[in-house]
């Protein structure tokens, strides 16, 4: 086994289903020739042709509109979106036709959208964003945001043979520093099943893309005070692994939700009520939050570092948690 | 009649507070509203008057530990009652009335409550005379006790889940978590152990001991972190402890208010860019005055003159003109307060404390004097309230009371301003071409420069000094 990057994980899985199923296409701003604005699909033009790999203009409206009629005459559409943030310009079509298609006229959408997100580049305010909760409530989009190689890879290959329209969430901190041992051959990771990435009696930290890191190193800073804490990375945050949560919180008693996504609406507050609802009397200290602050992202190196979660915010608050 | 004596909430924010000092022993006698024992919370040090007269039967949280507010603290066995019978184990004083006084024409047990009163009110003066009916006020009832029904004790779902399940009374578990609060780890010890007969109410040791190396320079090893004292986590940043013990050396505790302070500052340096501005006033003129009618002015109003109401008026004088040094930063707002509440650093023997002197642009000369002296002399003697030494809208030390040429402040949050005043000193000056003997003393600024730039702070300071060097106010 190889040790791969999540960038290159993802563009195997998408070689990969490319080579499998001739309806898988990928369609998006300079992913052709010049191989994406990340160069996840690099190579993919010599390999597969014009056809499809798709070159579109500087309209995520375009290639958005154009992927679902795509998948309305029997395709799989790969679409890429260079920043997330631009996923905006499209939110009517994913809002009111792709999510809602299948529910109005019985017409599947199994289209794909690929999008590089997330902070900690310096990016500034309109290349950093994790605008995966204006999707999360809107029923019929399911949404993917892996932290690891292996779990990209899986994931991906799980969202282009899904029949739903899927949003895939690429962090682009991720892209290149993180590195995996990637098995040869097929394989998937199931859509809507979280992973358990440390085991711990204390206190259970439940959080998804590059805060699983954060979240991982704070563990280990942790375990030198004598506090275990648990990790749950939630790889998917619609269909929401409610089963894993409730499991974890049933066993420590102590919920923190670590995100990357600004506070007010995030999804550690639906979880916050999950939580409520079906485990009450489990919990033994009041849910804690740490998650970006409710601003823009600040383009400002030094104010997009306190801007985003950092390592001993989740230390302080899980071992606040632990001591309550 | 056993009376309780509870942690009182000293503020509006307040959850708890650390006994510092026990004012009387178990055993010994104490009159109503007698000192009984001294407080530290996160805003003031207070002394806390007995709520009832009589001996002190028993101490129930110790010197250094701290309590959620309305935890139990001591027990008075209060006079009028029967003193020798074995005091109630259950029904709490704060369930019933108190038995009346014997001259008492029967109160309806319902006015109990209404005469209730809260020790941390009874800090202030003592209470006016009850009105007609004597109250039965000699032992009144203390207020809900933290433990006395299971819908007081602090727990959470999981615990009254496995207190229901186990056929537990959560008043019997002593918690150990966050206030006291009975935690999971608290029940699992109980349903492991069985209950303990008397539940202490908090794990804390009764006080932190100080630790000693001995000379032998091979005991490099780092002692364990200091226990019973607050969780502060501002305080932990640092350098790594290992490079602090080496050689002889002796640890002590900070006190809360040290670690009150230390935190304060820390943050002030953290959030505040300090800029700091530096300007020497002539104050021979000053100086004169007060030598000519210091007597006087004692004379006449019963207190001492001193330079100190001078400069606050000075103060609120460059406030008036500047209005941004009297402002606090919100995020992106800037706040503009329209009265001028000037704090005033008090050092005390055991720290430092800045009382407000509220609304001071609207007091005469006298009124500055006595408001000054009377924040000072209750800082000192622990009587200050916690809201006297809130809402500041500027600040002013006095690094020259000790002799200090002059010193660079540290912002009181959430000022934006902070006045130096150093030691009045006669200095050789230029005065038209020659030189002069001056009373001169130097103003020195800090300021946040994220809201007052130095054109502001020169100004500002250039105002304070002209008001000194051409004081116009008549004083008497």
């Amino acid at each position: 086994m190889a040790l791969v990057t999540l960038l290159e994980a993802i563009r195997q899985a998408l070689f990969e289903e490319m080579q499998r199923d001739p309806a898988v296409v990928c369609i998006g701003e300079d992913i052709g020739v010049y191989g994406g604005a990340f160069k996840v699909t690099a190579g993919l033009l010599e390999r597969f042709g014009w056809e499809r790999v798709i070159d579109t203009p500087i309209s995520e409206t375009a290639i958005i509109g154009a992927a679902c009629g795509m998948s309305y005459l029997g395709l799989r559409p790969v679409c890429e979106l260079q920043f997330v943030d631009f996923i905006a310009c499209c939110f009517n079509q994913l809002t009111n036709f792709v999510a809602k298609s299948y529910y109005l006229w019985g017409a599947p959408v199994p289209m794909v959208v690929r999008a590089p997100s997330g902070g900690g580049v310096h990016g500034g305010p309109f290349h950093s964003q994790n605008p995966e909760m204006y999707f999360a409530h809107t029923p019929g989009l399911k949404i993917v945001y892996p932290s690891t190689a292996y779990d990209a890879k899986g994931l991906m290959k799980s969202a282009i043979r899904d029949n739903n329209p899927v949003l895939f969430f690429e962090h682009k901190f991720l892209y290149r520093r993180i590195k995996d041992e990637i098995p040869a051959g097929d394989y998937t990771v199931p859509l809507g099943k979280a992973a358990l990435r440390r085991e711990g009696r204390d206190v259970s930290i439940v959080t998804y893309a590059a805060m699983t890191h954060n979240c991982m190193d704070a563990a280990a800073e942790l375990a030198k005070e004598g506090i275990e804490a648990e990790v749950l990375d939630l790889r998917t945050i619609m269909p929401l692994d409610k089963e894993a949560i409730l499991a974890s919180v049933k066993k420590t008693n102590r919920l923190l939700v670590v995100h990357e996504d600004t506070k007010f609406g995030g999804i550690a507050g639906e979880i916050a009520a999950v939580v409520f609802e079906e485990a009450f009397d489990d919990l033994d200290a009041p849910v804690r939050r740490v998650t970006a602050l409710d601003t823009p992202v600040p383009y400002s190196p030094p104010l997009e570092e306190r801007f985003l979660p950092q390592v001993e915010d989740v230390v302080r608050a899980a071992r606040e948690l632990a001591r309550y | 009649m056993p009376v309780d004596v509870i942690m009182p909430q000293m503020g509006e924010s307040i959850f708890e507070g650390t006994i510092t000092k026990w004012l009387k022993k178990p055993g010994e006698h104490v009159e109503r509203d007698e000192p009984l024992f001294e407080i530290s919370t996160d805003k003031v040090d207070a002394e806390i008057p007995a709520p009832a007269a009589g001996v002190l039967k028993e101490i129930k949280v110790n010197e250094g530990q701290t309590v959620p507010i309305q935890t139990i603290v001591a027990v008075i066995d209060a006079e009028g009652g029967a003193a020798s019978a074995p005091a109630p184990a259950k029904p709490s004083a704060a369930a019933q009335p108190a038995p009346p006084a014997a001259a008492a024409p029967t109160p309806a047990p319902v006015e109990a409550p209404l005469h209730f009163e809260p020790p941390a009110r009874a800090a202030a003066p003592p209470p006016a005379p009850v009105p007609p009916v004597p109250a039965p006020t000699a032992a009144a009832p203390a207020p809900p006790a933290a433990r006395t029904d299971g819908e007081k004790v602090r727990s959470s779902p999981l615990v009254r889940r496995m207190a229901r399940e186990h056929g537990m009374d959560l008043a019997q578990v002593p918690g150990t978590g966050a206030g006291g609060r009975v935690s999971k780890r608290d029940m699992l010890a109980a349903i492991e152990h069985g209950l303990p007969a008397a539940a202490p109410t908090a794990a804390a040791p009764a006080s932190a001991p100080s630790i000693s190396s001995t000379a032998s320079p091979a005991a490099a090893q780092v002692p364990p972190p200091a226990s019973g004292t607050l969780y502060r986590p501002a305080l932990e940043l640092g350098v790594p402890r290992e490079r602090i013990y080496f050689g002889r050396y002796e640890v002590q505790p900070m006190s809360t208010m040290r670690q009150k302070i230390a935190e304060h500052m820390l943050a002030s340096k953290h959030v505040s860019p300090h800029v700091y501005s530096v300007e020497e006033a002539d104050v021979s003129g000053i100086v004169a005055l007060r030598n000519k009618i210091k007597s006087e002015f004692e004379r006449k109003y019963d207190i001492k003159l001193s330079y100190m109401p001078f400069f606050v008026r000075a103060a609120i004088e460059g406030l008036r003109a500047f209005p941004t040094m009297n402002a606090s930063l919100d995020g992106t707002n800037v706040v503009y307060h329209k009265e001028f509440n000037i704090g005033m650093a008090v050092a005390l023997d055991w720290g430092l404390l800045v009382p407000v002197i509220k609304n001071a642009e609207e007091k005469n000369f006298l009124g500055l004097q006595r408001a000054i002296n009377d924040l000072a002399d209750r800082a000192r003697t622990k009587k200050l309230k916690p809201e006297e030494v809130a809402e500041s809208t500027f600040a002013i030390t006095n690094p020259g009371v000790f002799g200090g040429l002059m010193g660079l402040p540290v912002i009181n949050q959430p000022n934006v301003g902070i006045l130096g005043l150093g030691a009045v000193q006669k200095r050789p000056v230029v005065v038209d071409d020659a030189i002069a003997i001056r009373s001169m003393v130097y103003l020195t600024l800090s300021y946040d420069h994220r809201v007052v730039d130095g054109a502001i702070a020169h100004q500002f300071l250039h105002k304070v000094k002209s008001v000194l060097e051409d004081w116009t106010e008549n004083i008497l």
